[in-house]
């Protein structure tokens, strides 16, 4: 799969950071305004695509491989498997919020209508987890699919 | 021409579409749910819990944080299954 024309690749370039920037608002935000870590990893890896699109796999594919991204979404996976464990280990029971009510990062409870970023306990730590893991796994799926469209062009 | 298959179809179709009628006419009304007592208590305390102004929040990851487990492991198999299909087609 080939890139597209100068016009598109420059629009997919200035669109770009501001979609991604986007996302990572809407995860790192994911336990004060709708949205999280799936919302939010759907937009970035919808950013991610779209400069796949425009620039062509063959160009993505020297930048980046399809090892690192399941790298990254493992990554994800564990992490998010590890804070839940950790409920176990010291709150008790699985999925246990053992980080709120304590000094730790975001480890703060609101007031009342009022919002503050280093609330949430463990809330956070999985919304990054999960963001992480779908801003891998959904741009791999388009990853992958274009680098097969494009071995199979070669090949015809 | 119908045929003995058209009509078994058409059978079928008036009876689901009676069974959905009548569950449509019991379902509770918009807004007020039938058992109110989880939502209640949900509403109550998820700032005090979870700390988390996003209440949804607090139930998709804290509450009920198995179902996102669940989740999680259904995008995962989605991927597993896209790139054992693709990495053949690849070579």
């Amino acid at each position: 799969m080939n890139g597209m024309t100068k016009i598109v690749k420059t629009i997919a370039g200035i669109s770009f950071p501001f979609i991604v920037i986007y996302g990572l608002y809407v995860i790192a935000h994911g336990h004060l305004t709708p949205g999280g870590g799936f919302q939010g990893g759907a937009v970035v890896a919808s950013g991610l695509a779209l400069i796949l699109v425009a620039y062509g796999s063959k160009w993505a594919a020297t930048k980046i491989k399809e090892h690192d991204l399941s790298l990254l979404e493992s990554v994800g996976a564990i992490g998010f498997i590890t804070v839940a464990f950790f409920g176990i280990l010291f709150g008790g029971v699985f999925f246990s919020n053992f980080i709120v009510g304590t000094d730790l990062l975001f480890g703060g409870i609101p007031l009342a209508g009022a919002a503050d970023i280093n609330t949430g306990g463990t809330l956070p730590l999985m919304n990054f987890a999960v963001g992480l893991k779908v801003i891998a796994g959904l741009f791999g799926i388009v990853f992958i699919m274009a680098l097969a469209i494009s071995k199979k062009e070669e090949s015809a | 021409m119908l045929t003995k298959r058209d009509y078994a179809a058409v059978a079928f179709l008036t009876i689901i579409t009676v069974f959905l009628m009548f569950s449509m006419l019991l379902i509770h009304p918009f807004g007020s749910p039938n058992a109110s007592a989880m939502d209640q208590y949900i509403i109550d305390n998820t700032v005090e819990e979870t700390g988390a102004n996003n209440g949804v929040t607090s139930v998709v990851f804290d509450y009920r944080g198995f179902d996102t487990l669940g989740e999680a492991t259904v995008l995962f198999t989605a991927v597993a299954g896209v790139i054992m299909i693709f990495r053949r087609l690849k070579k």
